[in-house]
């Protein structure tokens, strides 16, 4: 199934732009997404401790993707 | 009471449906501490004071930079070199001197935090990096307070309302439900690495100076439990809801945190300034002038390193991902930025991709101008 990821902050860099189309396994959880991520781009690792929201809510780790959901990567910014 | 002055000057907001005289009252008796007078501060320091919020605290240690005015539109060309805190506060209180001001001109840091907050109803974070976003957090978080969170980075702006106490007694979630670690310092730049667009800046603060007045005079839908997203270059908007996690080590069921912690170190930041990754402006200087001057890595933007230099490598920090084959482990690198925070960041960054041999310049470009070359060409 396809996934969409949308990229925020530093997270485009690393996407290189704020959106990617993911191709992932049926039943995958949040934690495959952000595997599969650490697998396509090595440098996501950096952000692997980054909370995954799924289309409006954040979500656990467990939680189960569906066809055509958006994972939304936010990184913590600090800038004022 | 509200005096004739106060019912003139606040007429546009009394007469608005749900605020009236009842809420101007409400601002009035209120207390705000505002984080920093930068890009997000000034808004709100502007707004807030327009508004006729009783009592204004600002934390501020900075003096205004020429590279400040593209987006702090409260300073003018001539104050460059001036205390942000002081010119900050005669603008608010010209601006309405109905309004009390507390300026607090310092570092906000675990020894004085809980005491500064302690004495506001509400917090406003307009600071510039993580380890006090996770410190006003915690403070908030242990004394009760609401807290009107916004960052920004480049073209996009974060805004959310934490610790906000509910109609059936419970806080809403905080900063540390969204972001429960810190990651490494080098995915987190600032915007004098990453830059920023002025007018989001407006934009984003003018937001928290808005969830601001609301939670005092206590009208409206607040920005609880939902985190706003804008990305002003492709403008667009979102919002995503945020819950109060159980785990969270100063909210949670079983808190961990029950004072404040070293926020440096929590970062990864606590700069253990190991000496031996270190080297100053005069050491470097006397290699140079001794035929030996090491490789040279300069860690800036390239229009930085169009203002001056010292004849380095440029690779600007987010790139050197992309160009370590450009760099060698074999040879000393001296890397070096313009303050030397960014080249902190490089040096870990290249100790993890196995390079040994390497040199921070303590004090970067800055240094080497003061102490060296008093002609070089500063920003």
């Amino acid at each position: 199934m396809k996934i969409e990821v949308i990229a925020f902050g530093i997270a485009k860099d690393i996407l290189n732009g704020n959106q990617v189309t993911l191709e992932m396994k049926e039943q995958s959880s949040v934690a495959d997404v952000r595997q599969a991520l650490v697998d396509l781009y090595p440098a996501f690792q950096g952000l692997a401790s980054l909370q995954l929201a799924v289309n409006a809510d954040y979500v656990n780790d467990d939680y189960l993707i569906k066809e055509n959901d958006e994972v939304v990567l936010i990184p913590p910014v600090s800038g004022g | 009471m509200l005096n004739k002055e106060e019912l003139i000057r606040y007429n546009r907001q009394i007469i608005l449906p749900d605020f009236g005289i009842e809420g101007q009252e409400k601002l009035k008796s209120s207390s705000v501490l505002v984080i920093g007078a930068g890009g997000l501060g000034i808004p709100n320091l502007s707004y807030l004071a327009a508004a006729g919020v009783g009592r204004i605290g600002l934390v501020e240690f900075d003096e205004i930079s020429l590279s400040n005015l593209q987006r702090q539109v409260m300073y003018k060309t001539n104050q460059a070199g001036e205390s942000k805190g002081k010119s900050a506060v005669n603008v608010i209180q010209e601006l309405n001197p109905n309004v009390l001001v507390d300026y607090f001109e310092t570092r906000l840091d675990a020894e004085n935090a809980l005491e500064i907050i302690g004495d506001f109803d509400l917090v406003v974070d307009g600071s510039d990096n993580l380890p006090t976003r996770y410190l006003v957090n915690d403070a908030c978080v242990l004394l009760g307070k609401p807290l009107v969170y916004a960052a920004v980075f480049r073209y996009e702006g974060q805004v959310s309302v934490f610790n906000a106490l509910r109609k059936d007694g419970s806080r809403g979630p905080n900063y540390r439900d969204l972001f429960p670690t810190p990651p490494p310092p080098e995915m987190v730049p600032s915007c004098n690495e990453g830059g920023v667009f002025g007018a989001l800046t407006g934009i984003i603060g003018a937001m928290q100076a808005n969830e601001a007045i609301k939670l005092l005079a206590g009208l409206g839908i607040r920005l609880d439990g939902r985190l706003f997203l804008f990305d002003s270059q492709y403008f667009t908007a979102r919002f995503l809801n945020v819950k109060s996690n159980p785990d969270n080590p100063v909210s949670g069921d079983h808190p961990t945190i029950t004072q404040l912690i070293d926020y440096e170190a929590f970062c990864g930041l606590s700069e253990v300034e190991n000496e031996a990754d270190e080297i100053t402006v005069q050491e470097l200087y006397q290699m140079i002038k001794s035929g030996k001057t090491p490789f040279i890595l300069d860690v800036r933007e390239p229009y930085e390193y169009a203002i001056s230099n010292l004849n380095g490598l440029n690779i600007p920090l987010f790139e050197l991902g992309l160009e370590l084959e450009r760099l060698s482990q074999n040879e000393t690198i001296v890397i070096h930025c313009k303050s030397g925070q960014r080249s902190q960041k490089a040096l870990e960054f290249l100790k993890k991709e196995g390079f040994s041999k390497l040199k921070n310049l303590k004090g970067g470009i800055l240094a080497w101008q003061k102490e060296i070359d008093h002609s070089m060409e500063i920003y």
